[in-house]
């Protein structure tokens, strides 16, 4: 994918590549840019949401080389020859991730504004931890808010996810 | 959108020094930016120039010293691996234990020990902590450096001993002496921390030979709450005057009123962390002194 700098611009512009869900992307960028308005404005992967833009919240929560962190308060230019993982990148064409597809069955979900978070830093967690605790999921979902669902059925999404992914007793890398 | 700047990528930290010097106050250093950012986006701060130290090779490590006898970290290592890294689960428990509590998952991502120790914002877990570890900061310019420590680090809210063209290159934490033990505890309703108080003690025959305690995030800085420690000098570990302790930290403590609390609520905070600190600290004394 290219993509072409935006013009009308004298501020310098910086030349990188990354993937983004697994796609190369090699374009031009400006050192101020943000990496959540990049990745909505520029490539169109609305997912990412923009909520408080201080790190509070995890709405805009994206993955990049696997660790989830805020791309409300990253710069566009952390992501140079790195893989970023966005919600739209998580469905294996029409079929849902283990974790989309828990939230669904769980109704872990209202108005869905922190779901793509909530999804991206749970996969991050269960990657760490194929079981974890209940306080350990608490715990890496800390900064990740929800105003509609109270939380609970967030929780039993991730460890029914966390089952499918890797049911109890088979081989697990060490912790 | 952030007012342009210029990324700057130095490769050692002579050059990013030379850079600093060079553009003076149109410059900062930048690591993970998750405070740099903030306040470039709040408008509160305005730098035409970054200089990038992530380019610069090595600042990230984390190792015991030659002599095996204090863990060398790198300012750019961030609270993830700080939290995660077996070298500080082994040497330094307390300290991995301090950084998993930090900020949330992807701030801990991104932040380095670095960047919240020169920031100096008032909340800082890691501040108090290695102020009552008695760490040594090293600081580096072009052509000279120099070891801090880190109770002469921090000057104010957001001020800090580093001059403008120096970069902190590392963090020295003596490893604790085996009758040594410490306990952290920290109360929050915001994001960051209200009230947090570090508690280390060297307890021999059962006796408290020596505690440092630092209490931190109430006031502008830091402080050591000296009183409390002599206080508790010569005193038995399992039966010593932890309360009284808490009630010295708290009346040593210069808690504001802000948004996270009032002065009363923080300093009543301080004496009950301070109390449960120095509980758990002697406990854990007590305990290594007996296992080993
Ligand atoms: C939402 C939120 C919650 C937080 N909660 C907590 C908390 O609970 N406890 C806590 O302790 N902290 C907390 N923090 C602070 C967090 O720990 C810091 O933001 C982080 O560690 C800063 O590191 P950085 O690499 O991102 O710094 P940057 O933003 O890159 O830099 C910060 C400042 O330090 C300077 N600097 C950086 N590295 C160096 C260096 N090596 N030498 C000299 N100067 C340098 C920069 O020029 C800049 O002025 C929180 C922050 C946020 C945003
Ligand atoms: S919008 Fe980025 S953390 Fe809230
Ligand atoms: S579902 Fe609405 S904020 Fe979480």
């Amino acid at each position: 994918m290219r993509v072409e700098i935006p013009n009308g611009d004298d501020s310098p512009h910086l030349r990188i590549n990354l993937k983004v869900n697994g796609q190369s992307v090699d374009t031009s960028i400006e050192p101020r840019e943000l990496l959540l308005d990049f990745l909505r404005d520029r490539l169109g992967f609305t997912g990412a949401k923009r909520s408080c833009d201080v790190q509070v919240c995890g709405t805009c929560t994206v993955l990049l080389d696997g660790r989830p962190v805020s791309a409300c308060c990253t710069l566009a230019y952390e992501a140079r020859d790195r893989e970023l993982l966005t919600i739209e990148g998580l469905a294996k064409g029409d079929e849902l991730h283990p974790l989309q597809q828990s939230f669904v069955e769980q109704t872990a979900l209202q108005c869905g504004f922190c779901t793509p978070g909530m999804i991206l830093t749970a996969k991050s967690l269960l990657e760490e931890i194929s079981h974890p605790t209940r306080q350990q999921i608490q715990r890496y979902l800390k900064g990740n808010l929800c105003r509609c669902t109270g939380y609970w059925n967030i929780l039993v999404a991730v460890e029914q996810a966390a089952r499918r992914l890797q049911p109890e007793g088979q081989s697990e890398s060490p912790a | 959108m952030l007012r342009p700047f210029e990324i700057h990528e130095p490769g050692t930290v002579e050059e990013a020094s030379v850079l600093l010097a060079q553009f003076g106050f149109d410059a900062a250093i930048y690591a993970g930016g998750t405070e740099l950012l903030l306040i470039m986006k709040e408008g509160l701060a305005h730098f035409p120039h970054l200089v990038n130290i992530k380019t610069i090779p090595g600042l990230d490590e984390i190792a015991l010293s030659t002599e095996g006898d204090e863990l060398q970290i790198g300012p750019l290592a961030t609270h993830w691996e700080l939290e995660r890294s077996p070298t500080v689960k082994k040497h330094a428990p307390l300290f991995a234990e301090v950084e998993s509590q930090v900020a949330n998952t992807r701030v801990r991502a991104m932040g380095t020990i670095g960047g919240n120790l020169c920031f100096a914002e008032p909340h800082s877990d890691p501040a108090t902590l290695l102020l009552a570890w008695g760490a040594t900061l090293e600081l580096s310019s072009a052509d000279a450096q120099r070891q801090l420590p880190a109770a002469d680090f921090t000057l104010g809210m957001f001020e800090t001993a580093r001059q403008p063209d120096e970069i902190l290159t590392r963090i020295r934490l003596p490893l604790l002496s085996e009758n040594t033990a410490g306990a952290y505890r920290k109360f929050s309703t915001h994001e960051r921390p209200m009230a947090t108080v570090a508690a280390l003690l060297e307890v021999k025959d059962g006796m408290i030979e020596h505690a440092r305690l630092a209490v931190g995030s109430v006031g502008p800085v830091p402080i050591r709450a000296s009183e409390a420690e002599g206080l508790l000098r010569g005193q038995g570990a399992e039966e010593a005057a932890f309360s009284t302790a808490g009630e010295l930290a708290a009346s040593a403590s210069d808690p504001i009123d802000d948004l996270h609390g009032s002065a009363e609520y923080k300093r009543h905070l301080v004496r009950v962390l301070t109390t449960q600190a120095l509980e758990q600290a002697a406990k854990r004394a007590v305990g290594a002194v007996n296992e080993g």
